[in-house]
Parts: C-alpha cells; sequence; structure tokens
C-alpha cells in the first residue's frame, strides 16, 4: 500500500517536473528568439564587415514571426533607432513627422518628431545578401501567398544554393500553387541537363505552363549560335521544344483574344452606361437630350464633391456617390424637362438645339465653380490593380466592376419599366401619348418622371466614368456624339438594342485598335454606324407595328 | 429683276444695301483717307469685317438646307473646314522655300514628320485654278456621297441630324491624325502669298473683304431667285409635307440631294474666303461645337428667310467678339443662353419678330 502511493507519488513528481521543464523550454524557446533577434540586428547595424555577415546568418535561422516584417522595414529604409534609448522602431511618415512601431513587439509607439529617431544606413553588400535572405525566409513563410511570390521571384535566378532549399521545401509543401511553380523551376533547370532524357521530360512538364520564362527559355532551345549550330544539340528535344511551343503560343492567342473581348466589353459597358439613359429619354420619349453628356459630367463631380468631404473613406465615398449622382443629375433633368423640353414637345429639332444650350450652360458652370482643370478622383483599394490569371492574362478590377455594376443598373432599369407603376405608365405614354391622357394617365408628370429617371442614369454612370477618366469640364462632350450612336445603332426605344449596340460597338473598338490604332479605330465604327445606318435607318432591333406610325 | 426678286422681302433688300456698303464703302474709305485717319479702318477691323461676312456666307447656306428644306444640318462646319483646307493647301504650297526647313516641295510638316515626297493629294494645289476647283468640289463630292445615301434610304430628322454630327466628329478625329498629311493638330498656317501677294498686306485685306462681300451678294442674289424657283417650291412643300409631294410623284431625295450640294459648295467657299483673312486653319474646325454654332447664327436670325441667317452670323460673332474680349467666362453662358431662350420663346428668330411687327403695321 505504502509502496503504491509511493509509486502514486513519484508518477506525480515526473508528470510535474516533466510539465515544468516543457514550460520552461517553451518559455526560453519565446524568449530566446527575441533575444538573438534583437542582438544580431544590434550587431548588423555597427561592427566589421565579417561580423554583420555573422549576424545576418544569424538572423536567417532565427525564429521569430517578425524577423521578416523588420528584415523588409531594413531594406526598405524604414527601420529607425530611438535616439535616447536605442529601441529599434519600424517608422512610417506623415505630415507631423513619424509613425513609430516597435520593430520587435509591433507595439504602435505614437508619432515622434523627426530628429528623434536615426536611420539605420546598410551598405550595398549587406543590401545584396539581405535580399537573398528574406526571400529565403518568404519561401518559408506562413502564408501560402507570400511563398508562391517568393517562389514566382526565383524563377529567372537559380543557383544551386536555393535549388537545394527550394527541393528541400518541397516535401514539406502542401499548397498546390506553390508546388506547380516549384515544379516549373526544376523543370526549366532540367532543361540544362546533360541527359537527353530528363530534357524531354521536364519539356513535357513545362506544357502546361503559362509563362513568360518558359516561352523565353523554349525559344532560345530553338536558336542558332554565331557558328549556325544550334544551342540545343539534339533534334528530338527541338522537335519536341517547338511542338510545346506552339502549343503554348496557341494558348497565349486564345488568352489574348480573351483579353480583347474583355477590354472590349468594359469599353462596351461604358458606352452602354452613357447611353442608357439617353435611350429612355431619346428612346421612349422622343427627346433629344444633347445635354446628356453634361449630367454625366454633373455625376463624375458629385463623386468628386463626396470624396472630398469624406477622405478617409474611398470606398464608401464611391458608393454613397451612386445614390446622390442619382438624385443631383435626376432633380437637374426634372428641372430641365419642366423648365423648357415641356414647351416643345412635337419639336425634336428645338429641343436638340435647346438641350444644347443648356449643355453649354453647364460646362460653363462647373468650370465657374471648379476650374476649368480637371480633378482626379481617387479610385479604391478594392477597385484598382488587377486580377492576374496568369503572365498573358491580367484583368483590371476597375474596368470589371464597372462592366458588373454596367449589367446590374441595366437589370434594375429593365425591372422598373416592367414591373413598377412608373414603368407601365412611360411605356402606355411612349406607345401613344393621346390614349394613355384618356386612360387618366397624368402625362406631365409620367414625362418629368422619365426624364428625371434617364438623367439620374446618366449622372450614376459618371459615377462610373470618375474611376476611368478624368473629371472635368469637357467629360460630358467626349461622350456625346459615341452614346448618340449607340443608341441609334440599337434601335430607338429598346434597351436591349442599346445592350448589344455598346457592347459590339465596344468589342468591334478594341479588335480594331491593335491594327489601326485607337483613334483610326473610333473613325471606322463611326463610319461604319454612319453606313449602317444609311442601309438600316431604324437600328439593329428597329420597333414594329403601330408604335412606328405614331412617331 | 431685283425689283422682282424682293417684292416681298423688304427687310432682305434692306440687309443687301448693308452688306453691300460694307463691301463698298471699307476699301473705299480706306483707299481715300490716309492711315492716321479716324475713317481708316484697321487691318483688326478690316479681317474682322471680313471673317463676319464668311460667317454670314456660311449661315446663308445652312438656311437653304434648314430653313428651306428642314434638313437640320449639325455638320455644316466640316464642309466649311474642307473649302478652308483646300485653301490653306494653296497657300501652303505658295510658301515655297520660305518655310523653316526650306524645302522647296514640302511643307514644314512634312519635312519635320521625316516624309520623303508629297502624298499624291498635294498634287496640283499649286495652281490657284485647281484648288478653287477643290474648295467646290470636294465639300460637294462629300455632301453628293452623303446625301445620296441618307436621302435616298429616307434617313430623316433627327437621325439625319445625329450622323451629320457624327461625320464632323469623324472627320475631326481623322484631321487630328498626323499621318493624314494635313499638318495634324497645328493644321495649316504661316501662310506668305496668296496669287504672288503678301497675304499680310493692306491691298490683300481689303481684296480679301471685297471679295467675301461680293460673292456673299451674290450667293444672297442667287438664293432669293432658287427659292422662288419651281425647284424651291418643291424643296419647301418637301419640309412641310414630305410624303405629300412625294405621292405627287416628285423625286424628293433628288431635290434635297442637289439643294445639299449646293449649300455644301456654299459653305465650302465661305471656309476659302475665311482661311486666309485669319491665317490658319486647323481640325478643331470640324468640331461639332462649331457646327452647332452655325445652326445658332441661322436659329437666332431666323430660318427660311435667308437674310435672317445673315443678321444672326454676324450678331452672334459680333457679341461673341465682344464678350470673349470683356470676360471670357461669360460667352458660355450667354451663348447657353440665346439656344434656350431663342427656340423656347423665338422660334422664328429675329426675322420672325421683324414680319410680326411689320404686319402688325400693315
Amino acid at each position: 500500500m505504502k509502496a503504491n502511493s509511493l509509486k502514486r507519488f513519484n508518477r506525480c513528481f515526473a508528470v510535474a517536473l516533466l510539465v515544468w521543464l516543457w514550460a520552461g523550454q517553451a518559455y526560453s524557446q519565446e524568449m530566446n528568439p527575441q533575444v538573438t533577434l534583437l542582438d544580431s540586428l544590434n550587431r548588423l547595424k555597427q561592427g566589421a564587415m565579417p561580423d554583420r555577415e555573422q549576424a545576418l546568418e544569424q538572423l536567417g535561422e532565427v525564429n521569430h514571426p517578425r524577423t521578416l516584417t523588420v528584415l523588409q522595414a531594413l531594406l526598405n529604409g524604414k527601420l529607425y533607432q530611438v535616439a535616447s534609448n536605442e529601441q529599434l522602431v519600424i517608422a512610417a511618415e506623415n505630415s507631423e513627422g513619424y509613425q513609430l512601431i516597435d520593430a520587435i513587439t509591433g507595439e504602435d509607439l505614437g508619432n515622434k518628431p523627426r530628429s528623434d529617431v536615426n536611420k539605420i544606413n546598410l551598405t550595398n553588400t549587406i543590401r545584396v545578401k539581405l535580399r537573398k535572405l528574406i526571400g529565403q525566409l518568404e519561401l518559408k513563410s506562413e502564408d501560402a501567398t507570400v511563398r508562391l511570390a517568393a517562389v514566382n521571384g526565383l524563377i529567372k535566378a537559380t543557383d544551386d544554393n536555393t535549388l537545394a532549399l527550394l527541393r528541400q521545401l518541397e516535401t514539406t509543401e502542401r499548397d498546390e500553387a506553390v508546388l506547380e511553380a516549384m515544379q516549373m523551376i526544376f523543370a526549366l533547370k532540367d532543361l540544362k541537363s546533360e541527359d537527353k532524357a530528363i530534357r524531354l521530360t521536364a519539356l513535357v512538364t513545362l506544357k502546361d505552363f503559362n509563362n513568360q520564362e518558359v516561352v523565353n527559355r523554349l525559344n532560345v532551345l530553338m536558336e542558332k549560335d554565331s557558328a549556325g549550330q544550334y544551342l540545343e544539340t539534339d533534334a528530338d528535344v527541338r522537335k519536341q521544344a517547338k511542338l510545346i511551343l506552339s502549343e503554348i503560343n496557341a494558348r497565349i492567342q486564345f488568352y489574348s483574344i480573351l483579353e480583347t473581348l474583355f477590354f472590349g466589353l468594359s469599353l462596351g459597358a461604358v458606352l452602354v452606361l452613357a447611353a442608357i439613359g439617353l435611350a429612355i429619354t431619346f428612346g421612349v420619349m422622343g427627346v433629344i437630350n444633347m445635354a446628356h453628356g453634361e449630367l454625366m459630367m454633373l455625376g463624375a463631380y458629385t463623386t468628386y464633391v463626396i470624396q472630398q468631404m469624406m477622405p478617409d473613406h474611398l470606398g464608401l465615398s464611391i458608393v454613397m456617390a451612386i445614390p446622390a449622382a442619382f438624385l443631383i443629375s435626376g432633380l437637374v433633368g426634372i428641372a430641365i424637362e419642366r423648365g423648357i423640353i415641356r414647351f416643345l414637345y412635337g419639336r425634336p429639332l428645338e429641343t436638340l438645339l435647346a438641350t444644347f444650350g443648356v449643355s453649354l450652360f453647364l460646362q460653363q458652370t462647373v468650370r465657374s465653380i471648379f476650374s476649368p482643370l480637371n480633378r482626379s478622383v481617387t479610385t479604391p483599394e478594392w477597385m484598382s490593380g488587377s486580377l492576374q490569371i496568369n503572365d498573358f492574362l491580367s484583368l483590371t478590377w476597375n474596368r470589371f466592376y464597372i462592366l458588373v455594376f454596367c449589367l446590374m443598373v441595366f437589370v434594375l432599369l429593365l425591372q422598373i419599366l416592367k414591373r413598377t407603376r412608373l414603368g407601365l405608365e412611360v411605356r402606355a405614354v411612349a406607345q401613344n401619348r393621346g390614349m394613355a391622357k384618356v386612360m387618366g394617365i397624368p402625362t406631365d408628370k409620367v414625362d418629368a418622371m422619365t426624364f428625371g429617371l434617364g438623367s439620374g442614369i446618366a449622372g450614376v454612370a459618371g459615377v462610373a466614368l470618375s474611376q476611368i477618366t478624368n473629371v472635368g469640364p469637357n467629360l460630358g462632350q467626349a461622350y456625346i456624339v459615341d452614346s448618340f450612336m449607340v443608341v441609334v445603332f440599337g434601335g430607338v426605344g429598346n434597351l436591349w438594342g442599346t445592350l448589344v449596340a455598346g457592347f459590339s460597338l465596344g468589342i468591334a473598338n478594341k479588335i480594331l485598335e491593335p491594327y489601326a490604332g485607337a483613334v483610326l479605330a473610333k473613325i471606322l465604327v463611326l463610319v461604319f454606324i454612319i453606313l449602317f445606318i444609311q442601309k438600316r435607318p431604324s437600328g439593329l432591333f428597329p420597333q414594329k407595328g403601330r408604335a412606328v406610325e405614331a412617331k | 429683276m431685283k425689283s422682282l426678286l424682293f417684292s416681298h422681302d423688304k427687310t432682305g433688300a434692306v440687309v443687301l444695301a448693308l452688306i453691300a456698303g460694307v463691301t463698298l464703302i471699307v476699301p473705299l474709305f480706306n483707299l481715300i483717307f490716309p492711315v492716321d485717319s479716324p475713317l481708316h479702318f484697321s487691318a483688326y477691323t478690316v479681317s474682322l469685317l471680313g471673317k463676319y461676312l464668311t460667317f454670314a456666307l456660311v449661315g446663308l447656306s445652312l438656311d437653304l438646307v434648314w430653313g428651306y428644306c428642314g434638313i437640320l444640318v449639325l455638320g455644316q462646319g466640316a464642309f466649311f473646314a474642307l473649302g478652308g483646307y483646300a485653301m490653306g493647301m494653296y497657300l501652303m504650297r505658295q510658301i515655297g522655300t520660305r518655310g523653316v526647313y526650306a524645302d522647296p516641295l514640302l511643307p514644314d510638316f512634312m519635312v519635320f514628320l521625316n516624309w520623303k515626297e508629297l502624298p499624291w493629294y498635294w498634287f496640283g494645289f499649286d495652281h490657284f485654278w485647281f484648288a478653287m476647283l477643290m474648295v467646290m468640289l470636294v465639300p460637294g463630292l462629300l455632301a453628293f456621297v452623303f446625301g445620296w445615301l441618307a436621302f435616298r434610304s429616307r434617313v430623316t430628322g433627327v437621325y439625319l441630324s445625329i450622323i451629320t454630327q457624327a461625320l464632323t466628329y469623324a472627320l475631326m478625329l481623322a484631321f487630328f491624325r498626323n499621318e493624314m498629311g494635313f499638318g495634324g493638330n497645328n493644321g495649316l498656317t504661316d501662310f506668305k502669298d496668296i496669287l504672288g501677294f503678301n497675304i499680310q498686306s493692306e491691298a490683300v485685306r481689303l481684296t480679301l473683304l471685297f471679295l467675301s462681300g461680293s460673292i456673299l451678294i451674290a450667293a444672297f442674289l442667287f438664293s432669293r431667285w432658287l427659292v422662288n424657283t419651281k425647284l424651291g417650291r418643291v424643296v419647301t412643300a418637301i419640309r412641310d409635307q414630305e410624303s405629300r409631294v412625294r405621292f405627287l410623284g416628285y423625286r424628293v431625295e433628288m431635290f434635297k440631294l442637289w439643294l445639299f450640294v449646293f449649300s455644301a459648295m456654299l459653305a465650302g467657299i465661305a471656309g476659302a474666303l475665311y482661311v486666309p483673312q485669319v491665317g490658319i486653319i486647323n481640325p478643331s474646325e470640324f468640331s461639332p461645337l462649331n457646327s452647332l454654332e452655325i445652326v445658332v447664327w441661322v436659329a437666332m436670325g431666323g430660318r427660311g428667310s435667308l437674310y435672317g441667317a445673315i443678321i444672326g452670323a454676324v450678331l452672334v460673332n459680333f457679341s461673341k467678339t465682344v464678350l470673349t474680349g470683356l470676360m471670357p467666362e461669360i460667352w458660355l453662358f450667354s451663348l447657353g443662353a440665346a439656344f434656350i431662350l431663342v427656340t423656347v420663346l423665338l422660334p422664328d428668330g429675329i426675322a420672325g419678330l421683324l414680319r410680326k411687327r411689320r404686319e402688325a403695321e400693315a
């Protein structure tokens, strides 16, 4: 019994000891890297060259979560030392001096004046080594996207050491994209192998990669040296490489077609956005609104003003600008309709002239308020940059969002016209004004609302335009001819026609551009539309039935 | 004949007399009075008056198609500019070796673009007669082709207006390109001689003014006669009831086409007279805004009266000169306001006002 209890005590003691030991271990492991990190950083910033190099090596082995951040800051010249207590800090410049963060702990230390900190300078030799070290650390990063970027960064320059490291990392790598990138590097390396079989298998591996470097290397295989000898001596390998290269080139062509399509669609989206409000006022009401472009300009300026009011919330300001622009342009539109256009119904040419007067008026107003200079609207982060699908296909985000936005506006407008009471009344008035009036539809009110709706959509289009072009007093003029062309080409009074016309003109423009240049492409498209209208005066999708005679 | 022409158009006769007055008095005074006399017109005034006369001519040409045939052309400026370019090309060829690069054959901008030879469409422009032929032929041909296509397929009203705007817009884009061989952005300028006389000299300026006035008078008289002929009556009927005229057996598109071509040629001549007086022609003359301004002149003066277009062109351009000199910001405001007020309140323009007053008196 006693022996038993002793045994139990022993066991308890052993467990306690183990726990203590383990905790101690963990503690020292957590403590040590920080010390080492700090220590090696301190050695790096001063001391003799061999010492600094040793410090660098040590840094590579320290297992501390902030190592990478600190080293990147050091490389980018953002690592500073506080003069008073030698604390290492990462500094970001702002209007009041520096915003400081403790390098080791990541704690926010607030703003300090410039004179309080000293920059840590590097020599070029150290910088080169540091860059390499950071590359290696990135390869071991926890974040798969960081690893992928690091591996991709190694494609062009791989020495044997890195290759060995990669081979070692490959065994533990789980992420598929990173593994693939590693495969490509190995295959590219194998292309230089002495063994023909290895070269051939490497070629087979490379077949599926969409990468510029692969294309370059395959092209090198076909080249001849100055003596007229192929750089690649083996005919089989050359044949295989040629086959694979043509396969890859076919894919590149496919991607470039996709890209042209995308750019065409996005240009078309801009055209559709610009034209769709016009399609309502022109198509449904038979009113030529030459001030349509200026209503878009008002929308773009609304975006600018809202962004000036809330400079810290770029994304939100764009979202807020959409209803605001709709309201402002819509109200201006209603004012134009009530003030001018309603006196001119049935005289389309006069409407054209009067609204052109309005457009001059609005242009000059904006010029007087905001100056004739262009204003730029900042694009929020989620809209800038591009989606890089591979080396040969990347889609810019702002264009992509505009495409989506255009489709949303289109669907919304279609639903308004189809399902709401306003839409029903608008269509009734468009089909037969007299009959609609007899049936008790307040045609005056409907006219004003229709015009307001069309104008509001012009404002919304202006928000989209502010993301891809400069906001200036002439913004509207640049689009007015184009948007009329889209409406007329698509067939007046037909929203679907406008959509199809906008997209097809956008794509046609982008297809012609590489051959003819941007301006000539535009001219050709214009000439095409002019000729097309001669052939089919009522556009792609003409109205049928009684509505035609009513106009 | 004259009394017959203007028997129902007293105001027209007054306007005609005024133009004739300016055309004769300005050169005469400058010949009689010495340079320092207050009755001697300055070079600036002479050019300005000459410019107004060419604007009146292009306004008249638009009134023929718009006022009498109901075709609102938003691209009349294109024909004006084409005539101007034809004249400009002749003037460029007259520079000869006096350009910056002193190339005997190529204009400066071609040397600058490293061109080795003259493009084919520049051949012949060293002859004055050829250039003058082109001044009328090029706009006329463009109008013929465009009108042939448009009128035959019965493109009318707003559609026609919009595609004429697209036409001038496309031409503007094209002429902005350096590869077109028309001097791109800068256009044609730095002219030296016309028919061997210095283009800056007073005699040439006065002659150009006299020519502009005389051609305007001739065009006015011819147009007055034209609208009273059977052709003019049919054209007016087309404006008012196109399908009825067609059903009566007239070939509507042919009447429209020839009127359109004639109007384009008149506009071309106006452009050719304009260029030597201002000394430059560039692609901005093709801009849709310019063509719309021509429409305002006619609308303001009153369309369908011929003299209204002349009054409108001179009045609007005179206020433009004054206003842009005094305060440039006001100009677009007042042009915009003029557009709106005239269309809403004065659909028949100044001519309409005058007519009403005359009727009230009678």
